[in-house]
Order: structure tokens, then C-alpha cells, then sequence
């Protein structure tokens, strides 16, 4: 969220492709150069991108080096150490796309709908491996792969609000009215994530209620903090990268309109 | 003309704020309203015994603990029995097949199935609930120090 160049359409260069309808306006020039500033910065993160992958193996390694085997469960207890911090991270960008769905709604700026957009996107893949490692946690402690307690329902309903959300974006063809919406559908489903986060204390569920450092031993809490934090530096840069992507879309398809509308 | 169409736009909005409200107050029924009592996942030995004769046979999950010392577990036969309490009343459990790895005496489990007039809940499905702690076991649990207690027994028989 660097820069501040707007995709109003103001001339350009098409990134490489087929006969792509050149552009002749004389303000070409400072649109260009602003653009090769900007492919420098989206270039210059990619290394940001390895040194928190390399953040979050090294959390991994040292959480799984330093936990003895639990009590009750054995190495299994280790799955911890990517499904609670992928949840957490993906409550916290369910939260970003709350903000900016808000934000969009009261600022009419592009810019927070593709916030959102970006932060739904990792949010929903993030809520998947929860889900999914959750079940491979559960068939063998549990003994069962799903149950339909509160908490794991109210975990599915999340899963698919967001990706309904998702779904209504890419069905949605105006840029101004999928923004609208789904502005509106991100603020509603966020009503969720509270819900999912005290389910565990409002219901009975099989699965248990949030430990604490006062419940869970030394190593354990290291390392799911440890990689609590790998996991969000981590979610936290591919939605950037993913807004600098959307915007990039956002550009090229205005370029097309424009051009279609020049009358090729 | 745009008369109408100013106040096309007006009905939206209300339209839009009443969907917006109605979701909200059915947000706040779940939330505050009686859902919170009616979703029950388990019921506990104590409420299912409370239902009297409605009790039986019906489809039902329970959970509670599993009372220690009362576990009978034939590994031939795949049968297991045990009490469940939750600290009031003890309903005794029959259930066949291998339980979780983590069942144990004294762990909170959660059993689907159906509560017969022989006063035996016959379980088809057993569910192990796992508590809210992470230990670390105990120096004499150490995996090491338990196989070299292994070995040193195994060298003096």
C-alpha cells in the first residue's frame, strides 16, 4: 500500500501481450514512469516474501524441536502449530476486510474494496487449512473426522460466508456495484467471527475451550507464538501482494475498456 | 422522470436498511434470544434421566467423564463398557469397537446413540473430548526414560 497512482485510465503501456492496442496520448510519459517505479517496489518485496517463508520453516522447526511429545496425545499436539495460528490469522484479516469494507462504504475509494478483496482471499484459504487440519486432528484424538459441535459448524458457516463472498465478486461484472455489495456482505459476515471465536464458551462442543498459558506448558506456548507471529508477517504479506496484483488487474482492465471504447 | 427516479432510489435504500436491520435482529436472537439454550450438542447423565420415559430410545449424544475404575474393555470381542458421570448421575455405556487412542479413565468423552430400558446406553459412535491443557509429561514419563525402563526390565526377567 505504497503507492498512490490511480487506474483512471491515464495512459500507459500494456504489459507485454498480443497486438495490445498502442497508445498514442502525449501524457504517456509520466504514467510510464510512475509505473516502472512501482514495478521496481512490487520487485523489490519479492525477497520480504522468502525471508518470512524462511521465518515461519525456522518457527516450525524450532516449535516441533523444542515440544516434548504431550501427555494425553503424543506428537500429534504438534498440528497446533499450524492450525491455531492459521485460524488466528485468518480471523485477524476477516477483521482487515471489516475495516476496509467499512471504510469503502464511507469513503467510495477503490482502493478498500481491493483491500478487502485481497484480505478475503488469504482469510478464506487460511480458514481451509484450519479446517482441514483440524479434521486430520480430530480423527485420531477425537476418533472422528467431523462432528457437528458449534464450534466446528460455526467454522464451516465462516468458511462458506467468505466464500460466498468471493463468489459474489467474480459474478458481480460493475467494478462499482461489486464493491457495494460486497462491502455490505463484508461487514455482515464479520458478525461470524465472534460467534466461531466464543462458541467454545457459549455451547457445549466437543472441541475445547481456548487454552492458556496457565493450561498449556512452557515449549507448547513458545512455540505457538513463535509461529503466531510467522503466520501473520506472513498473511500480512501475501494480502499486500495481492492488492498489488488486484491493482494491476484493476489498470489493465480499465486500459481495455478504454481502448474499446476509442473504437479499435 | 427524475422525480421517480429519486424516489425508486429512496425505496432501495429503505428497502436495503430494513434487510440490513432484519439481519441484525436475527443475529442478536442468536446471539441473546433462546438459541443459546435449545443448541445443545450433548445432554449431560443428569438431563438425560430427566426426560423420564421420553428418554428411551430416542437418538441422542451424552457426555461426561468416564468414571474411573469402571472401565471393562475386551479386546477379543471389540466390547467395551464403562460409566459415564458428570458428577451427579452415572449412566452405564456400552459401545463395541476400538475406542480413540486417548480414551482413558477419568477423560471426557462423547457418545451418540441410544439410552435402552435395560438402563444401558448403547453407544454407536464414542468421541474422546480432549481438555483445554498441554503437558509436557513428567521426568519418569520421558519417552526415553520410559524405554530404557523397558530395556532394564526387559534385561532382568
Amino acid at each position: 500500500m505504497t503507492e498512490t497512482v490511480t487506474g483512471s485510465g491515464s495512459g500507459g503501456v500494456v504489459a507485454g501481450s498480443e497486438g495490445a492496442p498502442v497508445d498514442t496520448r502525449e501524457e504517456r510519459a509520466p504514467a510510464d514512469v510512475a509505473q516502472l517505479t512501482r514495478g521496481k517496489a512490487i520487485r523489490a518485496l519479492t525477497p520480504v516474501g522468502w525471508l518470512l517463508l524462511g521465518l515461519l520453516l525456522a518457527a516450525q522447526l524450532v516449535a516441533v524441536w523444542i515440544s516434548p511429545p504431550d501427555r494425553d496425545m503424543g506428537h500429534l499436539q504438534k498440528i497446533m502449530y499450524v492450525h491455531v495460528p492459521a485460524l488466528w490469522t485468518a480471523f485477524v484479516l476477516f477483521f482487515v476486510v471489516f475495516v476496509a469494507s467499512l471504510m469503502y462504504l464511507w469513503r467510495r475509494a477503490d482502493r478498500y474494496d481491493l483491500v478487502a478483496a485481497s484480505a478475503a482471499e488469504v482469510a478464506v484459504v487460511l480458514t481451509g487449512l484450519g479446517l482441514v487440519l483440524g479434521s486430520i486432528w480430530g480423527k485420531p484424538t477425537w476418533g472422528v473426522w467431523w462432528t457437528w459441535d458449534p464450534r466446528l459448524t460455526t467454522t464451516a458457516i465462516l468458511f462458506l460466508l467468505y466464500a460466498g463472498y468471493l463468489a459474489l465478486r467474480s459474478f458481480t461484472e460493475d467494478p462499482e456495484r461489486r464493491a457495494r455489495w460486497s462491502a455490505a456482505v463484508g461487514i455482515l459476515a464479520f458478525l461470524n467471527v465472534p460467534i466461531v471465536y466464543l462458541s467454545v464458551r457459549w455451547w457445549r462442543t466437543l472441541h475445547q475451550v481456548q487454552s492458556s498459558p496457565s493450561t498449556v506448558d512452557d515449549p507448547y506456548v513458545l512455540g505457538l507464538r513463535l509461529n503466531a507471529i510467522a503466520f501473520l508477517l506472513l498473511g500480512a504479506y501475501f494480502v499486500v501482494r495481492r492488492y498489488q496484483t488486484a491493482r494491476l488487474e484493476r489498470e489493465a482492465e480499465a486500459r481495455v475498456q478504454e481502448a474499446s471504447l476509442r473504437g479499435i | 422522470m427524475s422525480g421517480q427516479a429519486k424516489s425508486g432510489k429512496g425505496r432501495r435504500r429503505i428497502a436495503v436498511l430494513v434487510g440490513v436491520l432484519m439481519v441484525l435482529g436475527a443475529f442478536g436472537y442468536l446471539l441473546y434470544g433462546g438459541i443459546g439454550d435449545n443448541l445443545v450438542y450433548f445432554l449431560t447423565p443428569t438431563e438425560l434421566l430427566a426426560r423420564g420415559e421420553s428418554a428411551y430410545d430416542a437418538p441422542v449424544r451424552l457426555g461426561g467423564q468416564v468414571v474411573p475404575g469402571t472401565v471393562q474393555w475386551d479386546p477379543d470381542a471389540l466390547d467395551l463398557r464403562f460409566r459415564l458421570t458428570d458428577g451427579a448421575e452415572i449412566v452405564e455405556v456400552h459401545s463395541t469397537g476400538a475406542p480413540p487412542q486417548m480414551f482413558r479413565d477419568g477423560i471426557g468423552v462423547v457418545v451418540e446413540g441410544r439410552f435402552t430400558r435395560s438402563g444401558v446406553f448403547e453407544s454407536t459412535n464414542l468421541m474422546v473430548k480432549h481438555s483445554n491443557e498441554y503437558r509436557a509429561p513428567h521426568d519418569m514419563e520421558k519417552p526415553e526414560e520410559m524405554y530404557r525402563t523397558l530395556i532394564r526390565e526387559g534385561g532382568g526377567q
